[in-house]
């Protein structure tokens, strides 16, 4: 614990004091830009020992150098993007610069694709972000040309964006036909899906009829569908309702299967009977008129 | 010392006697608060020589679930099995009954004449889900055994064989696995909103929050509600959920409403209430189907609204629980309350239903609304 204490603090003093430091004769040479994960050296003049410190988002490295020679960093030593700086820190004076890491070229998109589940017809409902990463989990920033693909059963609507510092997203409309979409994002030949579920509206009419037999009323809505044709989805919860005289008397909640609900209630003359869902209301009937 | 020792045997052989005679004159002239009590054994008694008497201890061995006695001891035991009995008061296929225990009785006389009386029993049980009460009217009549009561048997209408078809709905989900990187969607919550919500101060016993919420959703939604109630200067004043006073598993466009009780906060106190509707995805079923028939609300003292579940799905329902929205006349919700069905709900069997309703609010109750969830063993829900 005591080492890696003095260890930081002799870094953070290095850090702070670099831009300060006497320079060495000549300059270290470096690259300006070094892809991630790709291996180089470092030229080094005069002689004796020195060490060599390398402070990146990654983390410090400092390896033990003869000064004369080049210090050479093997492929995937330098691995995360960002900015660097080069100490070299000899007997008498030390050296300093800085270099980019930059990405490899694409290799992995992270697609959020939101939300999974809605209704048909909603302007700017899903929406996409993408984030371009390389092989060695880092933000490509270059820009990237991303197509986002929504493909339902019967239709297929497409953008394309570039990536702004790693990220691309779209807004786009929902279906006008309930089902399952696949969503996609494409890039080069990277390619991640996502499904979203368009699920049918608010029902735009609810109706239903009834068939009285002896002392029972038989209940059937009609197939309930939203304005755009689309069925509700089984187990959707219907509620019918008999009042007599102003005042409840029976009711029920029936699922929809295969698209209408049916059941049964008792009948008296002149009880009025209603149906509804969630906050829609449907037809009325009173018993006696269906006789 | 044999002086002292023979009177010590005097004396040791009078208690002896002492006792034994009072214990002949209890058991041949016992008195009322022997009859009543706890572990007295009727079997010893031929003859009881009361109407009240024989209801006490009809009343005392259902408490302690001596059947074979209770059964004994009845006039009109030849019109059913002791199973019947045992069914009638202990119901069966799981219903709240079969798990409920009698916490006391209060039996009063309604009408007496030298060889038959009439009783109005009230049999008060307890569960865990709450206390319920059962109401019989007790005939007694006296015969060449003393007194004995004429068991009113409700038996159940046996369901007849049959198949009843089920088109049987059920949502499968599949989740984020465990191997999907951060930005790997997962399937969303249901949605659901609240469509209604106040606050009552109801008798100053503190502050209720009152309301509906909607599964405005496609799938079936396991919700909750939780209340804070926050004070003038934005604080915390409490925090509660609406526990068993709302329907936890709501199927889509389903309404559910929901009661939050803060006992200890007055409605003085509260300047704004956050609400936290809770959704999460579940495996539910559409079935069974409930009907609930002959709604009547009763006025006061004792108001309440009654009714009779009807189970419109071929299977066993095991437990159901009531719950009543009422509204005034402008529609606002004036109160929610919820009661359990003591019995099992068989196929197509009317199971009565009674639900609590506050004395000063019965005069405002202008309409409701009655909905059920429902427990069955045979399907976790």
């Amino acid at each position: 614990m005591r080492k890696a204490c003095v260890f930081f603090a002799l870094i953070a003093f290095v850090i702070a004091w670099a831009p300060f430091a006497p320079a060495q004769d000549g300059e270290l040479q470096v690259p300006k830009t070094l892809v991630a994960g790709s291996s180089f050296s470092i030229p080094t003049q005069g002689s004796g020992e020195a060490e060599l410190y390398i402070v990146g988002p990654g983390g410090v490295f400092r390896r033990k150098v003869q000064l004369g020679q080049a210090v050479k960093f093997r492929g995937g030593e330098i691995t995360g993007a960002g900015n660097y700086v080069v100490l070299l820190s000899g007997p008498s004076s030390s050296l300093q610069a800085r270099f980019d890491v930059v990405a490899q070229k694409p290799d992995a998109l992270s697609f959020l694709g939101k939300p999974s589940r809605l209704p048909v017809s909603q302007n700017d409902g899903i929406s996409g972000v993408v984030f371009v990463f390389d092989a060695l989990q880092n933000l490509v920033l270059d820009p990237v040309s991303v197509t986002f693909d929504l493909k339902d059963g019967s239709a297929n609507s497409s953008k394309t964006v570039q990536t702004q510092h790693g990220v691309a997203w779209v807004r786009m409309n929902s279906a006008s036909k309930s089902g399952s979409a696949e969503f996609q994002a494409v890039a080069g030949d990277l390619r991640e899906n996502r499904i979203v579920q368009m699920v049918p509206a608010d029902p735009c009419t609810l109706r239903m009829t009834a068939r009285r037999a002896g002392s029972q009323v038989f209940l059937q809505t009609d197939p309930v569908r939203d304005c755009n044709g689309n069925a509700l989805p089984d187990g959707t919860s219907i509620s019918f309702t008999e009042t007599r005289n102003g005042r409840i008397a029976a009711s029920v909640e029936v699922p929809l299967k295969r698209d209408v609900a049916q059941t049964q209630l008792p009948a008296y003359d002149g009880a009025v009977l209603s149906v509804a869902t969630g906050v829609v209301m449907g037809n009325e009937i009173k018993v006696g008129a269906t006789r | 010392m044999s002086d002292h020792s023979g009177k010590g045997r005097v004396l040791a052989f009078v208690i002896m006697v002492a006792t034994l005679v009072l214990v002949a004159m209890g058991t041949l002239w016992p008195g009322e608060t022997a009859i009543a009590m706890e572990n007295f054994s009727p079997r010893l008694l031929p003859v009881v020589p009361s109407a009240q008497g024989a209801v006490d201890n009809l009343l005392q061995e259902i408490g302690r679930r001596d059947w074979q006695a209770a059964y004994s001891g009845l006039a009109n035991k030849a019109e059913f099995t002791e199973s019947d009995l045992i069914r009638d008061l202990m119901g069966d296929h799981g219903g709240l009954r079969t798990y409920a225990t009698l916490a006391g009785y209060d039996a009063r006389p309604v009408h007496a004449s030298a060889e038959e009386a009439q009783f109005r029993a009230i049999l008060r049980w307890s569960t865990v889900l709450g206390t319920f009460q059962d109401q019989r009217d007790l005939k007694v009549v006296r015969g060449d055994e003393g007194w004995q009561v004429v068991w009113p048997i409700v038996k159940e209408r046996p369901v007849p064989p049959q198949v009843i078809p089920v088109n049987y709905l059920r949502w499968d989900v599949i989740y984020r696995g465990a191997g999907d990187d951060w930005g790997a969607q997962d399937v969303d919550a249901p949605h659901v909103r609240i469509v209604d919500m106040h606050p009552v101060d109801h008798l100053g016993e503190g502050t209720t929050v009152l309301g509906e919420l909607l599964n405005d959703d496609a799938v079936p939604a396991y919700v909750t509600v939780k209340a804070t109630l926050l004070g003038k200067d934005g604080s915390s004043l409490a925090t509660e959920d609406a526990f068993d006073k709302m329907s936890h598993v709501l199927l889509p466009k389903q309404v559910t409403p929901f009661r939050i009780d803060f006992q200890n906060v007055s409605l003085s106190h509260v300047d704004s209430i956050r609400m936290e509707p809770i959704s999460n995805l579940v495996a539910a079923s559409a079935d069974p189907v409930v009907a609930i028939q002959d709604q009547q609300l009763h006025p006061s003292p004792e108001s309440s609204l009654t009714g009779q579940l009807v189970n419109q799905s071929g299977q066993t329902v095991n437990i159901a629980h009531v719950l009543a929205t009422f509204y005034d006349s402008g529609g606002q919700i004036v109160w929610v309350s919820d009661g359990y069905a003591d019995r099992a709900l068989m196929p197509q069997s009317p199971v009565p239903f009674s639900v609590p309703v506050p004395s000063d609010l019965s005069s405002k109750i202008a309409n409701y609304r009655v909905i059920t969830s429902t427990y069955s063993t045979s399907r976790l829900q």
